[in-house]
């Protein structure tokens, strides 16, 4: 199993996409006051090889899996997938190429 | 371009509506006076927020409602929307709260999950879903291993057996796997001690293990994600192991590579979690009467 972040950083992950989702107001937020709440709890009881917190730990990296990924999914989404139809001068651009130009136009511009 | 382009929306389509349903359904999304019971869009349209403040309280029995400014979140099938803890309903209007101008309800899959396990759109009973999460085992991804290429072979051997190790001792099952087109034999003794681990789930654990598993395409692997013996993103990796392994061969492409696997994996982490949530109010209780 790939190894799990230590809970701190987890945390701070889950926060940082906090931010990203709600701006500067992030700390008003209830999952704001949830995730502290429950990193000071977790730290109180915390011991060697506590299974609860091994859940949480797992439970909060599957979080912080969770936003993250929709986040990056949903750029995606906006950036490649989001608009419907694109123009053909587009869609040669997204393959590196470039439609011919004529100089001096094509004849039927006004 | 285009092809994958319409690829997209005849997945996402499917995904929504039921077959027979579909052509006519189609129509239906494309009027634009199409409307919907309990204020939700379809998936794929998305609809104005109309909302301010998102808050939780707790309601009759215990449970747990949404709130969207003085307003109580329903769902589509008209039921008020309740979860049973804290943690659950926090995440959930998280996601509520997240939204920007437009509800994107293709991002909300919590809420999704909450919904679906609600309403029961299917209407079917816990032995159903068993069977139907069972069915997966006969064709379980990480059970049919391929000849050819020699590198892919090799990849599958590697990633693919310590998983499968991990679950025959875990369970004491025999499962095995084949590379020839039937699969391999999964005796009876195997189903049975897994048709008989799934029963001690509840409706909504289920709800979200049957999510877990058509996402994973794997009952195996969702089950080393459930039992917390991999993360979300080993068991996405290893559920795409061929497509990565063209990716490293052939190249990424974002707009199609990235864009299915961020998809699964925030799919797979909200079915994981809300499993976890679902199955686990009692040990969320006794944290709350602690302090």
């Amino acid at each position: 199993m790939a190894a799990l972040s230590s809970p701190l950083r987890i945390c701070r992950g889950i926060l940082k996409e906090l931010r990203y989702l709600k701006g500067p107001e992030y700390k008003g937020t209830m999952m704001y006051s949830y995730v502290m709440e429950q990193l000071r709890k977790n730290q109180v009881t915390s011991e060697r090889h506590c299974r609860a917190q091994k859940e949480a730990v797992h439970a909060s990296h599957t979080y912080l899996c969770l936003l993250e990924s929709t986040r990056r999914h949903l750029e995606l989404h906006n950036q490649y997938h989001g608009k419907g139809e694109r123009p053909p001068e587009e869609v040669a651009r997204l393959v590196g190429l470039r439609l011919p130009t004529q100089p001096g136009g094509k004849g039927w511009e006004e | 371009m285009l092809q994958s382009l319409c690829k997209f929306h005849r997945r996402f389509a499917g995904a929504l509506l039921p077959f027979a349903a579909r052509p006519l359904a189609l129509e239906a999304l494309s009027s634009s006076a199409h409307v919907q019971r309990a204020n939700y869009g379809s998936a794929t349209a998305e609809r104005r927020k109309f909302y301010q403040d998102v808050s939780i309280s707790q309601g009759e029995g215990g449970l747990f409602e949404i709130n969207l400014d003085r307003r109580k979140l329903k769902t589509p099938g008209g039921k008020l929307f309740t979860v049973p803890n804290e943690a659950l309903a926090i995440a959930v209007a998280t996601e509520w709260d997240a939204q920007k101008d437009t509800l994107k309800f293709y991002t909300m899959h919590l809420t999704t999950l909450c919904n679906t396990a609600l309403d029961n759109p299917t209407q079917r009973n816990k032995e159903q879903m068993i069977s139907a999460a069972l069915k997966f085992l006969e064709t379980d991804t990480i059970c049919y291993r391929v000849e050819d290429p020699p590198g892919l072979v090799e990849l599958q051997k590697n990633e693919w057996d310590p998983v499968m190790d991990w679950i025959e001792k875990r369970y004491n099952v025999v499962i095995g796997s084949s590379s020839s087109i039937m699969g391999p034999q999964i005796p009876e003794e195997t189903k049975e001690t897994f048709r008989q681990h799934l029963s001690s789930y509840n409706l909504w654990s289920l709800t979200g293990l049957e999510y877990v598993i058509s996402q994973l395409k794997s009952l195996i692997l969702s089950f080393g994600l459930i039992d917390r013996h991999l993360t979300v993103e080993h068991a996405v990796l290893l559920s795409r192991l061929e497509e990565e392994y063209q990716i490293q061969r052939w190249g990424n492409v974002e707009w199609a590579h990235d864009y299915d696997m961020y998809e699964l994996r925030s799919r797979t982490a909200a079915g994981a979690l809300f499993v976890h949530l679902s199955s686990e109010s009692s040990t969320v209780k006794k944290k709350l009467l602690q302090d």
